[in-house]
């Protein structure tokens, strides 16, 4: 009866600790996609994660069934040059977010099986070094959208650009 | 005594001015490196653009000359590219749309930096994904450079060893070339669609 007792509580205790886990570790939000122009191979998907506990957690990997391979990629500029780098593992810091978008990082869809098609959706599979394995489906906006489709930044007007450099005629 | 001081005053207020002189030299050279940077730049229409002979996405040969008449918006970019190509395109078309029938002035071009890979087929199907005014430019690996190099582009390739694959460094910028082919003003890569639409108004406004 005690040995039940004491098993009963053991098991309720890691399932709660299981629990707490789960609503601790990192949050995934507002996953979307890139519809891929014509025959490109690659596409990219981007989303938001959301560390709301006390220590840091690394996303390690990232799959698709749509992709041959699937990356954590930067954009970065250097003088105007646009430079294309993994940046893997990706760091998400306590109480800290990381929003991935166009420009920034991007998950980076190599090989795809076949076109990626507004208004379908996209398959993700995230793998974090604490939080485990995160599974979330992408909606798919247009070619070149800035937002997730039906967002604020649906459009293509996020940012106020910068004249690289004037020459009235 | 009096003459010492009077010397010691002298020599420091040379100091003074020397010191002034320096300050200032350094400021008007530094006001003009800043100045260079960001504002116009004299001798910059001779500089950016130029000839150059390619294939468009009909596999037909091209020279700059035949858009003469036409303002040209030229990108440089590659259609594996998933974030940067994707993003300025996609604010050209907004544009285009934007603009109605003033875009009838204006050649967007989309030049490939990865010839080995973007043949004309590929080049059809991409563009025509934003809009099917833009026209996708290929050529030989030398024509691809010399087109480049006219439009002050830098690229290179990256390898990306654990993918088998390379990704192509380049200027992500869009220039803006008027009626008969001389340089105009350059828009970076994340200008917005709505911006980019009303700055071209105001130049094809005119012309």
């Amino acid at each position: 009866m005690l040995r039940t007792l004491i098993a009963a509580i053991l098991l309720t205790m890691t399932a709660g600790l299981a629990v707490a886990q789960q609503t601790d570790g990192v949050r995934v939000s507002d996953p979307w996609a890139r519809a891929t122009p014509g025959r490109a191979p690659n596409g990219a998907a981007y989303l938001t994660l959301v560390n709301p506990g006390v220590g840091a957690d690394r996303l390690v990997a990232v799959s698709t069934p749509a992709a041959e391979k699937a990356e954590i990629h930067e954009v970065i500029m250097e003088k105007g040059v646009m430079q294309m780098r993994p940046a893997g593992p990706l760091t998400i810091d306590a109480g800290k977010t990381v929003v991935l978008k166009p420009g920034g990082y991007h998950l980076m869809l190599m090989g795809l099986k076949q076109p990626l098609k507004a208004g379908d959706t996209l398959p993700l599979t995230l793998t974090f070094e604490k939080a485990g394995v995160r599974q979330v489906a992408a909606p798919i906006g247009a070619a070149g959208a800035m937002g997730p489709a039906g967002g604020p930044t649906a459009g293509a007007d996020p940012h106020a650009g910068h004249d690289m450099s004037q020459h009235k005629p | 005594m009096r003459k010492r001081r009077s010397r010691l005053q002298t020599s420091r207020r040379l100091l003074w001015i020397a010191a002034g002189a320096i300050i200032v030299v350094a400021l008007v050279a530094g006001l003009e490196r800043w100045i260079s940077g960001i504002g116009p730049q004299p001798g910059a229409a001779q500089a950016i653009g130029g000839p150059f002979s390619l294939i468009d996405q009909e596999g037909r040969r091209v020279t700059d000359r035949e858009f003469r008449g036409k303002w040209m918006l030229v990108y440089f970019g590659y259609t594996r590219c998933p974030d940067a190509c994707p993003t300025t395109l996609n604010e050209v078309a907004g544009a285009l749309e934007k603009l109605g029938p003033l875009a009838d002035r204006l050649q967007p071009l989309f030049i490939t930096v990865d010839p080995a890979r973007d043949t004309a087929a590929e080049l059809t199907s991409y563009t025509k994904a934003f809009d099917t005014r833009i026209l996708g430019l290929t050529g030989s690996p030398a024509e691809i450079a010399q087109a480049a190099t006219a439009y002050r582009i830098t690229f290179a390739r990256h390898e990306m060893p654990q993918v088998s694959d390379y990704a192509m460094d380049h200027t992500s910028v869009l220039t803006l070339l008027d009626a008969s082919g001389r340089f105009v003003i350059r828009f970076g890569d994340q200008i917005g669609q709505d911006r980019l639409a009303e700055k071209l108004r105001a130049f094809l406004e005119k012309g």
